[in-house]
């Protein structure tokens, strides 16, 4: 098939999009670390770009999208970005340059390693999370992807439903950070002592970004220019509107109407729509979005408070639980009309139990993978910097930095 | 000579500097500082639920004056900065053994 300009221009403008997420999660994530950590939790997100970026070049992209081995891993044959050119792919999104295929899908792996970051910040060692990042995107990121996305994925084969990677990158990256997190233990003084965010309207400013750059993560999804894209767009403003007014009203019920919640449960709200945005009508982001800020909202307070998980920035009880809402929320509001496929408010039962498999060998696959790979980096370099450096904070003794600095303002 | 260190509401600031200018006490210096006394400390907002922060922001007013107006300095921040409230702050009284204008040289008394 012949390029078609207008999808051309999409894919690529969706692409810078999705790039621009993550250093919108480095200030999310920066803005609610201590001030002492605020440059090492934005640094984690920028060293990701860096380092996925030419990884997913050098083997990632072929692992995930090169030629299908059984279902479970993507081939050698685009190696280096060999046979990744100006011309249209043969398998994925006919009408663009494989090229902006393999860049946009490229953008998904950065923010996916770089999302698992939240959760083991304050306390991880740069070195163990470089390695971990290039092992994780290596073993865990481009088989899921492939089994999910890929031609002959065994995931996508069975008809699971994952319009732009709740399950790819959402339950992946949710599932790993909690994994990591049993693995690392929790920060020194957790629970306890009051670990204050630094810096509340960097993290709204992160968030905006997001949401500004979920709609070509979404939308770009439907590697069109068309209705689809349209129809995600919609959905994906839907269900983050939705759901950060949502997270807002809750805390309001409890106390007041918090900022840092509202931002929190937007993104949540995206979180859920990821999967569905191209297989639901519109409307249904709206209760899509209100149940995910409800069922993230909890899930943060029996993480911290019952199960006293030290997820430090709630990647699991945001990313993962509102992954694995999202999953299912696909299989129950999908349309035949959108994309093909009913679900169960339109009479399809199986449909539901299709996303429940996907979200189950998802979360199954990287929970164990990541349980691995962190033992491995924990017995080389070793996952945890020392009680000093972690006292005095890792901007000083990770980077040598800080981010306010003399005593003249 | 006395230095007069008094730790108050970051909003009484502006009529406690207007009552000591009244009584022409225009030096001082005036700092940012976290504290706590019997306050405890107030809850804010985490993405769910809250937590207590118990060192709160006051504002800390450092002045030198002479021995006979120590009095009248003490009157001026008591009468504008109280609210009758725990988190008022309070006052500390302390000898001064020298004091130097760098400008001039002058000392003391006549540094003040």
């Amino acid at each position: 098939m012949d390029i078609n300009t207008g999808d051309t221009a999409w894919i690529l403008v969706s692409s810078a999009l999705v790039l621009l997420m993550t250093p919108g999660l480095a200030l999310f994530y920066g803005g609610m670390a201590r001030r002492k950590n605020l440059l090492s939790t934005i640094m984690m997100s920028f060293a990701v770009m860096g380092l996925i970026g030419v990884l997913w070049a050098l083997w990632g992209y072929s692992l995930s999208f090169g030629a299908d081995n059984g279902g479970l891993i993507g081939g050698l044959n685009f190696l280096g970005l060999a046979n990744v050119g100006m011309g249209p792919s043969d398998s994925y999104a006919s009408t663009v340059p494989h090229l902006a295929f393999m860049t946009f899908q490229g953008m998904f792996a950065v923010i996916t390693v770089a999302l698992i970051t939240g959760a083991v910040v304050e306390r991880i060692k740069f070195s163990a999370l470089m390695l971990f990042s290039a092992l994780w995107v290596t073993l865990v990121y481009a088989p899921v992807c492939h089994w999910v996305w890929g031609s002959g994925g065994w995931l996508g084969g069975l008809g699971a439903l994952d319009f732009a990677g709740g399950t790819v990158v959402h339950i992946n990256a949710g599932v790993s950070a909690l994994a990591l997190v049993l693995l690392l233990g929790r920060r020194r003084g957790f629970p306890g002592d009051v670990m204050e965010p630094n810096n509340i309207p960097m993290v709204a400013l992160g968030a905006g970004l997001l949401w500004f750059g979920w709609f070509g993560f979404n939308a770009g999804s439907s590697l069109a220019a068309n209705g689809l894209a349209a129809n995600a767009f919609v959905a994906t403003n839907l269900s983050a509107a939705a759901a950060g007014f949502t997270w807002m009203v809750i805390s309001w019920i409890h106390r007041r109407p918090s900022l840092l919640g509202t931002v929190t449960g937007a993104v949540a709200g995206l979180v859920a729509i990821t999967p569905a945005a191209g297989f639901v009508q519109p409307i249904a982001a709206i209760p899509i979005g209100i149940i995910v800020a409800v069922v993230c909202y909890y899930s943060i307070v029996l993480m911290k408070s019952k199960f006293k998980f030290d997820d430090s920035l709630d990647v699991f009880a945001v990313h993962g639980v509102g992954g694995i809402w999202g999953a299912l929320a696909t299989g129950i509001f999908a349309s035949q009309a959108i994309g093909g496929t009913p679900g169960l408010i339109e009479g399809n039962f199986s449909q539901l139990l299709t996303q429940f498999i996907g979200v189950v060998a998802v979360a199954a696959f990287a929970f164990a993978m990541t349980w691995l790979l962190g033992k491995l980096v924990d017995v080389t370099v070793g996952l945890r910097v020392g009680q000093h450096e972690e006292v005095i904070g890792l901007d000083l003794a990770q980077h040598g930095e800080r981010a306010y600095g003399g005593l003249l303002r | 000579m006395k230095k007069i260190e008094a730790i108050i509401r970051e909003e009484k600031l502006d009529a406690v500097k207007r009552a000591l200018e009244e009584k022409s006490y225009f030096g001082m210096t005036v700092s940012e500082v976290s504290g706590r006394g019997k306050q405890k400390g107030i809850p804010l907002q985490w993405r769910v639920g809250e937590y207590r922060v118990d060192l709160l922001p006051k504002l800390k007013i450092e002045l030198v004056v002479l021995d006979e107006d120590v009095a009248a300095v003490i009157d001026a921040v008591v009468s504008k900065a109280r609210t009758g409230d725990t988190g008022d702050g309070k006052i500390f009284v302390l000898p001064v053994e020298s004091v130097v204008r760098v400008r001039t040289g002058d000392r003391d008394e006549n540094a003040i």
